[in-house]
């Protein structure tokens, strides 16, 4: 997983509660059986005009200019501002993959779903929750100013606004220490291996119908 | 430990490490997989060179991929056979248990796990798929799991967590005729929100909870996601346990004796204290139909879709605006005016035998109206199909006019060939009304079966309490 430090960003704003990882990338994109490539298919319902599949030219197909996504002067976006209950829904991973492959590396939102939260993490994307009053001056700022830019800073855990409001977010110590420093998960379980088995050898002697 | 909840109880007969931040180290017992979410999670391990920890807690079964129609061609979109075929090969190189299309095991991973007996009170269960929650109902912990977790288990038989928030959900007193734990769910997401479970695990209780069936109580837990937690739980009792008795993976002889024991004491001690807890009338509730793109936005059956105009939230307003211009309705039509395109009987929430039997007894000797123009019946797995035919139900829903199918995922996600099209509107027992869920474009109502298989029969909403 790559490390992450600081962004510098420019920000796309999504102004919909409950956006679920169907919107996010729709189910016949997971028909893939890699990890790369979602990018070009993320929010495809709502990004094109037609019906999208696999193995489609997506360059050539007919884009939806009212979403937001396709404004010309949010191109290159890598911060998405999103309101409440973000990526609810499914379990499906590839809502992360391709959040990251578009080339976005941070998200905030009022709350994100449990799963999709986990998940973001594992692929090096932040999900910051801020309160919602936070959320609504950054939606106005956003929304007032092109070329509007966040600059997120992981360390201190700060997100400077270009009018100099500075926000303070809150992340798990863990996490922050994983994202920071491009941790393995695996690695650092396996690390464990010793507790690991003396875990089954007690739990296989007290319910040993878990172990047939 | 003084007095425990149910989830403290799952949670610390499974703590391996943890360090002083809460991060723990969570055993994992059962983990089941399906093809969409393992793919990569098989790559990735390859590639590290590292191999399953524990085959034996694996159990594997395509179903989202699936074709429901004839089988024998097997699949004809190239892309999904792969991803089945990729399944196969995977659990053929490492001795993964699986069912195979053609095996009458087979079916839906939410249905199949209870169904075997894979499925055990006081077990942790995970599979890469949200709807893990259903098998809760077990009194297991059970959640989804994306698929560098599923990576994660499989190559360390643990996941790396944070212990949840405990809510319980107490719904007291006797559903009426007619109602279902479908419509007890969603009454319940109804009253908190999509987002009102989130960081939490929800033990349902009460008695409306312990009157249900284990298939009741699976359909209630598989829906706790979609109030935004994780995992479902209900305590285990005699209902769980005569349900298990004889199931091919459950425990036999003195092992069951032993397992009966541990199994009573699974359950939330009295006086255990929840961070939240929520209160429901049995009684009050009505037979459910969502009426928008999110399944918080539920109504009773004797209800109106809402107008946004007394909305004064403008987040929540906006909210229904966008999904009432997507569902093409207008504010305050009653519910039961909506006429229906397709009817969708299946899915991991309602596609178990009393799920299939209750819609038949609705159909029974009428047939489906004339505006509807596809009604399916889709099994949970190749031997609840099984079943429901030993007990004539394909007959009544053929005659009905509905299309009998194989089992899978099918048009609960419409990931195969079954699918809404564009514009049209479906009575489905499934459990999201996402935009786009059942097919782009496609409308979805989610209900209990029996109002599906009304809905069928009249071509547009009706209160199932009048049958």
């Amino acid at each position: 997983m790559d490390k992450f430090l600081r962004v510098d960003g420019l920000v796309v704003p999504l102004d919909r509660a409950n956006v679920d990882t169907d919107a996010i990338i729709p189910k016949q994109f997971l028909k893939s059986i890699k990890r790369t490539g979602f990018g070009p298919n993320l929010f495809d319902e709502w990004r094109y005009l037609d019906h999208g599949e696999p193995g489609m030219d997506n360059s050539r197909r007919p884009l939806n200019p009212d979403f937001v996504l396709n404004q010309p002067r949010y191109h290159g976006a890598q911060i998405l501002l999103a309101r409440e209950n973000f990526g609810c829904g499914s379990s499906r991973e590839h809502a992360p993959w391709a959040l990251d492959d578009y080339g976005f590396r941070a998200i905030i939102a009022p709350s994100f779903a449990d799963i999709f939260c986990n998940n973001c993490f594992k692929n090096g994307l932040l999900p910051i929750v801020l309160d919602a009053a936070s959320v609504d001056d950054l939606f106005q700022g956003v929304t007032a100013t092109p070329g509007y830019h966040l600059k997120i800073d992981l360390e201190q855990q700060i997100i400077t606004a270009p009018n100099g409001m500075v926000y303070r977010f809150e992340v798990d110590a863990f996490r922050k220490n994983c994202l920071l420093n491009g941790l393995d998960d695996i690695g650092l379980t396996l690390q464990h291996v010793r507790e690991i088995k003396e875990y089954e050898a007690r739990r296989k002697s007290e319910a040993p119908w878990l172990f047939t | 430990m003084g007095t425990q909840t149910l989830y403290d109880k799952l949670w610390n007969s499974h703590v391996v490490h943890e360090e002083p931040d809460g991060t723990t180290l969570i055993y994992i017992d059962r983990h089941l997989v399906h093809e969409v979410t393992s793919p990569q999670a098989f790559e990735g391990l390859r590639l590290a060179g590292r191999k399953p920890w524990r085959i034996a807690s694996m159990l594997a079964v395509a179903d989202h991929n699936v074709p429901t129609t004839d089988r024998t061609q097997g699949i004809a979109d190239p892309i999904s056979r792969l991803q089945v075929e990729t399944l196969d090969s995977n659990c053929d190189e490492l001795g993964i248990t699986e069912f195979r299309m053609a095996d009458v095991r087979q079916g839906i991973v939410h249905v199949i796990g209870p169904e075997q007996g894979a499925t055990l009170p006081g077990m942790t269960v995970v599979c890469g798929d949200s709807h893990t929650s259903t098998h809760g109902a077990f009194a297991a912990l059970a959640f989804g799991i994306g698929t560098s977790e599923v990576e994660h288990v499989m190559a360390t038989q643990c996941l790396l967590m944070k212990k949840a928030r405990a809510m319980q959900v107490l719904v007291d007193g006797a559903l009426g005729r007619g109602v279902t734990a479908k419509d007890l769910v969603l009454a319940v997401i109804g009253k908190i929100g999509t987002a009102g479970g989130t960081g939490y695990a929800i033990e349902f209780a009460g008695s409306a909870i312990r009157a249900l069936t284990m298939e009741g109580r699976m359909t209630v837990c598989n829906m706790a996601i979609e109030a935004g937690a994780r995992a479902g739980m209900i305590a285990a009792d005699d209902t769980t346990i005569s349900y298990l008795k004889g199931r091919p993976f459950a425990p036999q002889g003195e092992l069951w004796d032993k397992a009966v024991g541990y199994w009573r004491t699974l359950h939330s001690d009295e006086g255990a204290q929840f961070d939240k807890v929520v209160l429901l009338d049995a009684a009050e509730i009505k037979p459910q139909v969502t009426w928008g793109t999110s399944p918080e936005m539920v109504v009773a059956v004797d209800g109106n879709v809402p107008d946004p105009a007394r909305e004064d939230d403008p987040v929540k307003r906006g909210s229904i605006e966008l999904s009432l211009k997507y569902m093409g309705l207008q504010p305050n039509t009653p519910i039961t005016e909506i006429q229906i395109d397709k009817v969708f009987i299946g899915s991991c929430t309602n596609a178990r035998i009393e799920d299939l039997r209750a819609a038949a007894e609705v159909i029974r000797g009428k047939h489906v109206a004339a505006n509807v123009k596809l009604a399916m019946a889709v099994p949970g797995s190749g031997l609840v199909k099984q079943q429901a035919e030993r007990e004539g139900l394909d007959k009544i829903f053929v005659e009905a006019g509905f299309e009998w199918r194989e089992p899978g995922c099918s048009m609960c996600l419409a990931m195969n060939a079954d699918r809404l099209e564009p514009g049209e509107r479906c009575a489905s027992t499934s459990n999201r009304n996402f935009e786009g869920r059942q097919g782009p474009g496609g409308r979805t109502h989610l209900v209990s079966p029996e109002m599906a298989a009304a809905a069928a029969i009249a071509g547009h909403f009706v209160d199932a309490r009048n049958l």
